[in-house]
């Protein structure tokens, strides 16, 4: 069995060289990292959540250091559907010959179901991210995601709307995330990834102020990894959707614990800021890894540790 | 855009809170006055992004300030000892732009980027004028440097203590006709030489990131070309373009 045949998944029915996947809000349209690494190697990427108008996203400072992590409040910064699409993902698609994850977010359902069809319609997308629990908006983003009748309604009006796999982005900032998940399951996901962003804030002590401007930002980072684990394992023993695991996943230990917790693809977030060279160590890290645990092929290991 | 690991030669303290550290490495990527580079300091997640000083043939010269627990981290390193830097950060200082006596203005630790700048622009047969602001005596740094280049040097203090009392702005009249401005300094200080300087200029701005190459959109700020990323379209701004907003 080839090195590439070893790290094969399929996601929602595409094949996909190899799980890894750059989390949305920390690749923007994969440019800036194709300048320093081929990024055709990677299993795809999800693209920076994208709504139906431009949007500047949250006032500065945005980005505060934690321990082991970081907080961010960017703020759904985007260029707006019609500038996705028409500059874009061209420049995208001279870099990147794969199927790209697209993620879709909005501030009401007409927008979620508008930008999730005219992105549906773009050859070069694969899936649809359906971002529902953005932290860092207000009235829209995760208010969708964390009440189960709300995240419902807004997966069944888009599932109505486009062709292509749709994955729902999830929260972790809710009671209970399998009812969430069980909840677009039912609405007719074809998968969904977890976890977005843990809410948090940071104090600046010389201004006794929030540090952030908007006052809370989303914790990621290695700190998160253990959270999101246990998240990821326990959705993926409730729904029989695939689940794309993500949150503090930063080598490729952390990638083999996120499978076989039951995770089918996994994605990483801003380990590609401290180390915008991360997918590809990760993916070259690997096949030694998996020797290491006597693996033969990742698809095999997935869910390996459920019950 | 480079990673690297660079070895630290020197780490000395210039004031009681501005340290200047020379470190060994591969410097090709840096290409312009005004970049920066982004250091990794064991135990911390993110980067820190640092102006360079100066940069030649695989030196690397950095000045920062202890402002927190990552660069009190740094203070606290050692000749030989290695740091995992990105270099090449940045667009930098135009010097095509400068005119035949650019005016050089910097604020506390707004003032190490401008050194390699006035070095290239003294080699290029410009008259270079340079004020640098400070609080007090105690934090002045680098004004013999400046001489030492050849450029005509005034020094401002909030309290007097030293050079002329007040703002850069305040000898703008003594430092005589320009050409063009470079400034680096609290984004107050750029305000009023936005305010007071009569020609074109170029102004280095300061802002919290998250990566330093683009890609998380932390450090955005809106520019009347648009919304413009400080660590990857700037940090360096040009007058015609810039918005003030807080």
């Amino acid at each position: 069995m080839g090195e590439m045949n070893r790290l094969n998944v399929n996601l929602c029915g595409i094949d996909m060289d190899n799980p890894i996947i750059p989390a949305s809000g920390t690749f923007g349209f994969g440019y800036e990292f194709a300048e320093l690494y081929d990024i055709n190697i990677l299993g795809t990427f999800s693209f920076k959540g994208t709504t139906r108008e431009a949007r500047f996203g949250n006032a500065t400072p945005r980005i505060a250091e934690c321990p082991s992590g970081m907080l961010n409040a960017v703020g759904l910064q985007n260029p707006g559907v019609d500038a996705v699409i028409a500059r874009e993902l061209p420049k995208m698609k001279e870099v990147f010959h794969k199927p790209v994850m697209a993620n879709v977010s909005g501030f009401s359902l007409d927008e979620y179901v508008e930008v999730s069809s005219r992105i549906d319609k773009e050859d070069c997308v694969g899936w649809i991210e359906l971002n529902i629990s953005c932290p860092n908006v207000h009235g829209g983003g995760m208010a969708f995601g964390t009440c189960a009748s709300s995240a419902e309604s807004v997966v069944k009006a888009v599932r109505e709307v486009v062709k292509k796999p749709l994955i729902v982005k999830l929260s972790p900032n809710v009671t209970n995330i399998v009812e969430i998940a069980k909840a677009v399951e039912a609405a007719g996901a074809d998968g969904v990834s977890l976890i977005n962003t843990l809410l948090g804030m940071r104090i600046d002590m010389r201004k006794k102020k929030p540090l952030l401007a908007n006052v809370t930002g989303g914790y990621s980072g290695a700190a998160v990894f253990p959270v999101a684990l246990r998240m990821v394992y326990q959705v993926a023993g409730a729904v029989k959707i695939p689940v794309v695991g993500m949150g503090g996943v930063s080598t490729a230990e952390d990638v083999i614990e996120m499978m076989m917790a039951g995770a089918t693809a996994v994605e990483i977030g801003a380990e590609n800021l401290r180390n915008p060279w991360a997918c590809r160590d990760i993916i070259n890290a690997l096949p030694e890894t998996m020797d290491k645990y006597g693996i033969t092929d990742l698809s095999s290991i997935i869910g390996a540790a459920q019950p | 855009m480079k990673q690297s690991l660079f070895t630290i030669k020197e780490n000395v303290a210039l004031t009681h809170d501005i340290m200047k550290m020379v470190l060994s490495g591969d410097t090709t990527d840096i290409t312009r006055p005004g970049q920066f580079v982004n250091v990794l300091i064991e135990g911390q997640y993110l980067r820190r992004p640092i102006s360079v000083n100066d940069a030649i043939d695989g030196e690397l010269t950095l000045i920062y300030k202890i402002v927190g627990v990552g660069t009190e981290k740094m203070a606290k390193m050692t000749p030989g000892e290695k740091l995992d830097i990105l270099t090449g950060l940045g667009n930098g200082y135009d010097t095509e732009k400068s005119g035949d006596r650019p005016l050089l203005i910097g604020g506390g630790v707004g003032v190490p980027p401008l050194y390699m700048l006035a070095k290239q622009l003294c080699a290029k047969g410009c008259d270079v004028t340079v004020i640098l602001g400070f609080r007090s005596a105690r934090d002045v740094f680098y004004k013999d440097e400046f001489e030492a280049l050849g450029a005509k040097v005034f020094v401002t203090t909030e309290d007097g203590t030293a050079g002329t009392k007040g703002f850069v702005t305040g000898v703008f009249g003594e430092a005589g006709d320009y050409t063009h401005t470079y400034s680096c300094g609290p984004e107050p200080m750029l305000r009023a030489v936005y305010n007071t300087s009569v020609t074109s200029g170029q102004y280095s701005f300061e802002e919290r990131m998250g990566c330093g190459f683009g890609a998380c959109m932390g450090c955005s700020c809106k520019t009347l070309y648009g919304n413009k990323r400080i660590c990857k379209d700037g940090p360096v701004l040009v007058k015609e373009e810039i918005v003030w907003e807080k």
